[in-house]
């Protein structure tokens, strides 16, 4: 028996193993997904729980429920990978044995990289929404805050969902004004990038909603720590930003298991060949989702696409086939931007989101890099598409590979 | 885009004077980069910028971080390096891509 074991069971290797034990004959292919956990959350849907429009409930299944007839799960945490011996080393001292290896232990916040984030403010006046605690603690923080400064800050690049913090801060516009309480509440967002929109075009046609909607940018600015006496952000360059309530995407890294495995960067992001996803020094070892390094958002419609090629490669490396699959870096993001409406963008390693419209037999056009109510409607309809379509790895209507029909290429 | 003489060679840069083809660059466009910048480049300058294109051709995502473990420098350091916007500015010098977001 030829054995295929998938390392962590989020969205990625949920995926994959619907994918892959649909294709491959039981009598000769053994599945194996681990996983510490058995509840999946649907993260996006963490974003709309601070201002009380999803609750916990609406964001979360039972693991096992995904996870199709005929593959071994275990719910356990993942030691260390031997390469070399093509073994895995589970807590507890377990050993299993592969022909094939998918990494898709996903990232993780890591608030202990600042220093004073995680000290006596934590969960009272700061806040992450990337966690179910940490967002269920903000809607309860909310309910009864009177206004002051509130402040979106991004510790560190890259972070899963790119499009999170901005959405957020959308989203929190809409919430305070509809409580009557938006001429005291003061929205700053903190980039340690030079801007909020980084490529041209995007900034061209989004950064006139920040201006709209009275919302403060602080660029350029790199969190060494936080002051809890204060209520400041410090940077490295000595820079402060109060604040009042500190809401904060926390350092990502990937699994520590990737450190002790030797596998990864210096933010434990695996190694991965960005167009074969395969790990740059392994040939039995292949990468998908927010854990691999590869340059374009962690986003779960980036593993919805990557799956597919992933696919088709370990299709070729089984059948001793070169890895002809290619991934282009493919994202698709919904973004928010408050009062029922969104804007969506589509790019990949090459082409910057471009205006234009975005096909979707049945359903679609929407509108590409435009502020319209179909693209908050694409966002709603994305729990449903996630829950039933996405995670049981069925075909959705949206090729693997970007397309540049309806796209305007364009000159500024 | 468009062309632009840089330490006596010409070079591809985009609209914000960020190389479009990183093998155009050498110490001549570092030192003409830096000026326009106002930063004078040292020895420690070239060897932030050397690891910054070192890894740019690996294909690793770049961060002040990441630069803060690489042992040539920490990140205050790297601050009075670059003042302003260390990894923006050590970028354009490097003659690889600005940092950038997927917006
Ligand atoms: C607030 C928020 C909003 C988002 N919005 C969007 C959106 O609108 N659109 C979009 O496409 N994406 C969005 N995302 C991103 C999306 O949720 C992730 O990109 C996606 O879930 C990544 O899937 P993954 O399988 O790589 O990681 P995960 O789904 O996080 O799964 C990783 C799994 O590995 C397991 N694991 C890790 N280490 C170990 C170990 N050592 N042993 C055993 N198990 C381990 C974990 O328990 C986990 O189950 C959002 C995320 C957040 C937080």
């Amino acid at each position: 028996m030829k054995k295929i074991v998938i390392l962590g069971g989020g969205t990625a290797g949920t995926m994959m193993s619907n994918k892959l034990r649909n294709a491959l004959r039981r009598e000769e292919w053994d599945i194996t997904v681990v996983d510490k956990h058995k509840t999946h959350y649907y993260q996006p849907g963490f974003l709309f729980i601070p201002f009380g429009i999803y609750n916990e409930r609406d964001v979360k299944k039972p693991k096992s429920s995904f996870f199709p007839a005929g593959v071994n799960v275990m719910y356990t945490g993942v030691d260390k990978i031997e390469p070399e011996n093509k073994k895995v080393l589970l807590d507890g001292g377990k050993i299993l044995y592969y022909d094939f290896l998918i990494i898709a232990t996903g990232t993780q916040t890591k608030p202990e990289e600042t220093p004073g984030l995680k000290e006596e403010l934590w969960y009272k006046d700061i806040f992450d929404f990337y966690t179910i605690e940490g967002a269920l603690a903000l809607q309860k923080h909310f309910k009864s805050w009177q206004g002051g400064k509130l402040v979106m800050a991004i510790s560190e690049i890259p972070y899963k969902c790119p499009v999170a913090p901005l959405e957020f801060v959308f989203l929190a516009e809409e919430f305070f004004t509809k409580k009557g309480i938006r001429d005291k509440v003061d929205i700053t967002i903190v980039t340690p990038m030079a801007g909020v929109f980084t490529k041209p075009i995007a900034t061209k046609m989004l950064s006139d909603l920040l201006v709209e909607k009275n919302i403060n940018v602080v660029a350029d600015f790199y969190i060494e720590k936080i002051d809890n006496e204060k209520k400041a952000l410090v940077s490295y360059d000595e820079r402060e930003v109060l604040f009042d309530t500190l809401t904060i995407v926390p350092v990502n890294m990937g699994d520590e298991m990737v450190e002790r495995s030797g596998l990864g960067d210096d933010l434990n992001f695996v190694f991965t060949d960005k167009h074969t996803l395969r790990h740059r020094d392994h040939e039995n070892i292949f990468v998908l989702g927010d854990a691999a390094n590869i340059p374009t958002s962690k986003a779960g419609s980036v593993a919805h696409f990557a799956s597919e090629i992933l696919f088709d490669n370990l299709m070729n490396a089984i059948e001793g086939r070169p890895l002809i699959a290619s991934f282009d870096g493919h994202a698709n993001c919904y973004i928010e931007t408050g009062y029922g409406k969104g804007a969506l963008i589509d790019f990949n390693y090459e082409t910057e989101p471009l205006p234009g419209t975005f096909p979707l037999p049945g359903i679609g056009p929407f509108g590409l890099l435009k502020n319209t109510k179909i693209n908050h409607y694409g966002k709603i309809m994305f729990r449903w598409i996630y829950w039933h379509m996405l995670l049981r790895g069925k075909a959705l209507p949206v090729e693997a590979d970007m397309t540049m029909a309806g796209k305007k290429r364009v000159t500024f | 885009m468009g062309q632009m003489e840089l330490g006596n060679t010409m070079v591809d840069v985009n609209d914000e004077g960020y190389l479009t083809d990183a093998s155009q660059w050498n110490k001549d466009v570092a030192n003409a980069i830096a000026k326009e910048i106002g930063i004078e480049l040292t020895d420690k300058h070239f060897e932030v910028l050397e690891y910054l294109r070192q890894k740019h051709t690996e294909g690793e995502v770049l961060t002040i971080r990441k630069v803060g473990k690489s042992g040539i420098v920490d990140i205050k350091g790297l601050y009075k390096l670059f003042p302003g916007g260390p990894l923006k500015y050590s970028s354009k010098i490097a003659g690889i891509p600005k940092p950038a977001s997927c917006v």
